[in-house]
């Protein structure tokens, strides 16, 4: 096999410098001390002006916190966590605010137009009104821990949708927010929650009222940009009864060699007949070629179909992050509620991504599916962990699960680890998993046609990946499909 | 023009080409027989640059041009196509998509312009249509599901659509009842001229009553040990390739 051969000597050569996004933007910070205490909580919580029930809420997710254990049970490989050596607390000095192009730091105008972001959104993110006419986006850029820039604020409002920082709906919509925030995820639901409730410094918050369809896609660009500055994004959704909205959520990651901890929560609840569309890009700095450096990314994502024929469907494309543990979920409580879950996480070099989803069925007749697709190059490791649990009163739920692996080299490995718990005999539970190689005579046909072998590979992965890739809006999938055949770039010779 | 010199390849430490001697000169189909194990299809691999090979002896020119230090994919951008025994599947990969990044990939590399996704369907219907194929097998996956006449004849519309200055077809006739024999032949006819030449790998005298050689070599023991005309493929046919063969030795 001497393509694979010479694959493997190309996967230990990349990265030097193949980051593509790899720079920072030079903007002036605002940092808490390093460590965490109550003190370091009491500062965030009395910077953003809360009130005192949330502050209250974060003492106790701290102290919570403090008596957890970090989870080991993922099959992941990464040095201790130094808590007390980051920082918590960073923000971009504010000038007077982005409503027009000129007073947005030009720094930030360049790091979008290095993103790609493409020129009308980038006008739109600075808060030009009319810039955007043609596309129904809207984007609320997470720059490190504030909200820079919301827009098409005025256009949902019309049609009663919030779409926010969350520091802002604390403020201005308390009520929605107490009732909602923490209610899919509890403060105490594991170690990296308990840690994000304490300290998070922003995110998004998305409210779609009665039966309303949302106008337009949303959109965040998440960023981290202070070096050592963990990023704790907090992002809450609901969608009220026959509520529809679509979410975009991408993200990229400036070089650097410290390993970076980022632990965002985020929580979707779907009412009656609503549906809640969560799509990712995740892109963040992966580490060097040699392991070094990297996002580690410890996310919980769940969604609550609350409501009967509620559905959640999360998409999720993972190329980025030295370690990636992440579950997007779904809690099917209403009867006839939908869970989709489809996923591709891409590791090479070093990444390790321990990724899957939970489906846990309560309601009548709760229907889910799970599509992952795992491809490992490199030294890399990648394990689908999933769970399907049928509860007692959840008659006639179904599940089905897909589950495939791609090697690429014979260093790399592929690990499946589904659990399944049906306690109810009318259950349909069906789960189906394949594992193979990038054949050598696949990579062949497609040189003999013309195409470099980095090109066949990206051909093959696409292909391999195409179920989950259709279920990304338009502009997403084309995205991602660049994005598998760049991480991938030097995976072979 | 492909002029092959002393050609030795061996798989491991196994050698299976022996000295190959063959000009095929522009605008020439010369055809290939001989018994299974004979060294067919690793000539054809180690012409189109599968790695499984190594060359230990000899040169191959292609319109002057070191075959052997080329890529797999440069050789197809020079112009050599391959038409494969065993067609290849890629799950999940679209038919149309394929062929329009591979032809796009090799129109570039000549300097031609890219084709928009207007422009290949239009060409590409067309030529499938010549084929006899039926549209979906364009928006099908590559080879997935695909019976053996329906992969050989997109390996046929794969070379039309390519433009091979080139082409080897290793067995294509394999696999193929007598009416897809005759579209499949029609197919390579289509492509004969001045600048086009070819080898055709084939078991039968059946294809070559429709794709007529300039010349016909019989390939033995990793050598070749007789050429002729067309006759000589309707010899073989009558009387087994032992006799020739060993009229050769």
């Amino acid at each position: 096999m001497p393509a694979i051969a010479e694959t493997l000597s190309t996967v230990t050569s990349v990265a030097d410098g193949g980051y593509k996004w790899g720079f920072e933007t030079d903007i002036e910070m605002e940092f808490a001390p390093k460590g965490l205490n109550t003190d370091i909580v009491r500062l965030i919580s009395e910077r953003k002006g809360e009130p005192a029930w949330l502050l209250e809420w974060r003492l106790l997710a701290f102290s919570a916190w403090q008596e957890m254990i970090e989870p080991d049970w993922a099959l992941l490989n990464y040095p201790a966590i130094d808590y007390q050596d980051s920082y918590y607390y960073a923000a971009p000095k504010k000038k007077a605010g982005p409503a027009s192009l000129e007073e947005v730091d030009p720094e930030l105008l360049k790091m979008y137009e290095k993103l790609g972001i493409p020129l009308g959104e980038r006008a739109i993110l600075a808060g030009v009104e009319g810039a955007g006419t043609g596309r129904n986006i809207a984007v609320d850029a997470v720059f490190d821990s504030v909200s820079v820039a919301t827009t098409f604020r005025s256009t949902l409002a019309k049609s009663g949708v919030i779409f926010c920082p969350i520091s802002e709906a604390v403020r201005e919509h308390p009520d929605l927010v107490r009732k909602y925030l923490g209610s899919v995820v509890p403060t105490t639901d594991n170690y990296f929650a308990a840690l994000n409730s304490a300290v998070f410094t922003d995110g998004s918050f998305v409210f779609i009222p009665k039966g309303v369809t949302c106008p337009m896609e949303l959109s965040t660009y998440f960023r981290i940009n202070a070096a050592e500055s963990g990023q704790f994004e907090r992002t809450l959704i609901i969608a009220d009864k026959g509520a529809y909205v679509s979410y975009l959520e991408g993200c990229t990651a400036p070089m650097r060699d410290e390993n970076q901890l980022h632990a965002a929560v985020v929580e979707l609840v779907a009412m009656d007949d609503a549906r809640i569309k969560y799509s990712t890009v995740q892109n963040w700095y992966p580490g060097d070629a040699q392991g070094r450096g990297g996002i580690y990314n410890f996310v919980t994502k769940r969604g609550a179909c609350r409501g009967a024929r509620s559905k959640i469907s999360w998409t999720q494309v993972e190329t980025g992050s030295a370690i990636t543990w992440k579950y997007p979920s779904c809690v099917l409580q209403g009867d006839d509620s939908v869970g989709e879950f489809y996923s591709v996480a891409l590791t090479n070099n070093h990444q390790q991504a321990d990724t899957g989803t939970k489906m846990i069925h309560i309601g009548k007749n709760t229907k889910s599916t799970i599509v992952s697709k795992g491809i490992s190059a490199g030294h890399s490791n990648n394990t689908y962990r999933g769970l399907v649990r049928i509860l007692p009163k959840a008659a006639g739920a179904r599940n089905h699960t897909q589950c495939d692996s791609l090697l690429i080299g014979d260093r790399c490995g592929a690990h499946t680890v589904p659990y399944i718990e049906s306690r109810n005999p009318t259950a349909k539970v069906e789960h189906e998993a394949t594992t193979s190689k990038i054949a050598e005579d696949q990579l062949f046909y497609c040189r003999q046609r013309g195409l470099s072998e980095e090109d066949a590979v990206g051909l093959i992965v696409n292909g391999f990946c195409r179920e989950v890739l259709a279920e990304l809006p338009m502009e997403f999938a084309v995205e991602a499909q660049k994005l598998l055949a760049v991480s991938l770039e030097g995976s072979v010779g | 023009m492909l002029e092959i010199k002393n050609l030795h390849a061996s798989i491991g430490e196994k050698p299976i080409l022996r000295g190959i001697e063959l000009v095929v000169p522009d605008g020439q189909v010369h055809a290939i027989m001989g018994p299974n194990g004979s060294g067919k299809s690793t000539l054809s691999y180690v012409l189109s640059g599968r790695e499984d090979f190594t060359v230990t002896a000899g040169s191959v020119l292609l319109d002057g041009a070191d075959l052997l230090a080329m890529e797999p994919e440069v050789r197809a951008q020079a112009g050599l196509f391959l038409a494969f025994q065993s067609p290849v599947e890629l799950p999940g990969v679209g038919n149309a998509n394929f062929l329009r990044t591979a032809l796009n990939a090799v129109r570039r590399a000549r300097g031609d312009a890219e084709l928009d996704a207007g422009q290949f369907l239009k060409a590409a219907r067309a030529e499938a249509k010549r084929l006899h194929m039926p549209d979906d097998m364009l928006k099908r996956n590559v080879n997935v599901g695909f019976s053996g006449g329906e992969k050989k004849r997109n390996e046929v519309l794969q070379m039309v659509m390519l433009r091979p200055t080139l082409a080897i077809l290793d067995e294509t006739d394999s696999g193929l009842d007598i009416d897809a024999l005759k579209i499949v032949a029609e197919g390579v006819n289509a492509l004969r001229s001045e600048k086009f030449s070819a080898l055709v790998i084939t078991h039968h005298q059946r294809l070559l009553d429709y794709i007529v050689p300039d010349a016909v070599h019989v390939l033995a023991h990793g050598r070749i040990l007789r050429s002729g005309g067309p006759d000589l493929a309707r010899a073989l046919e009558a009387q087994g390739y032992a006799q020739v063969i060993a009229e050769a030795a």
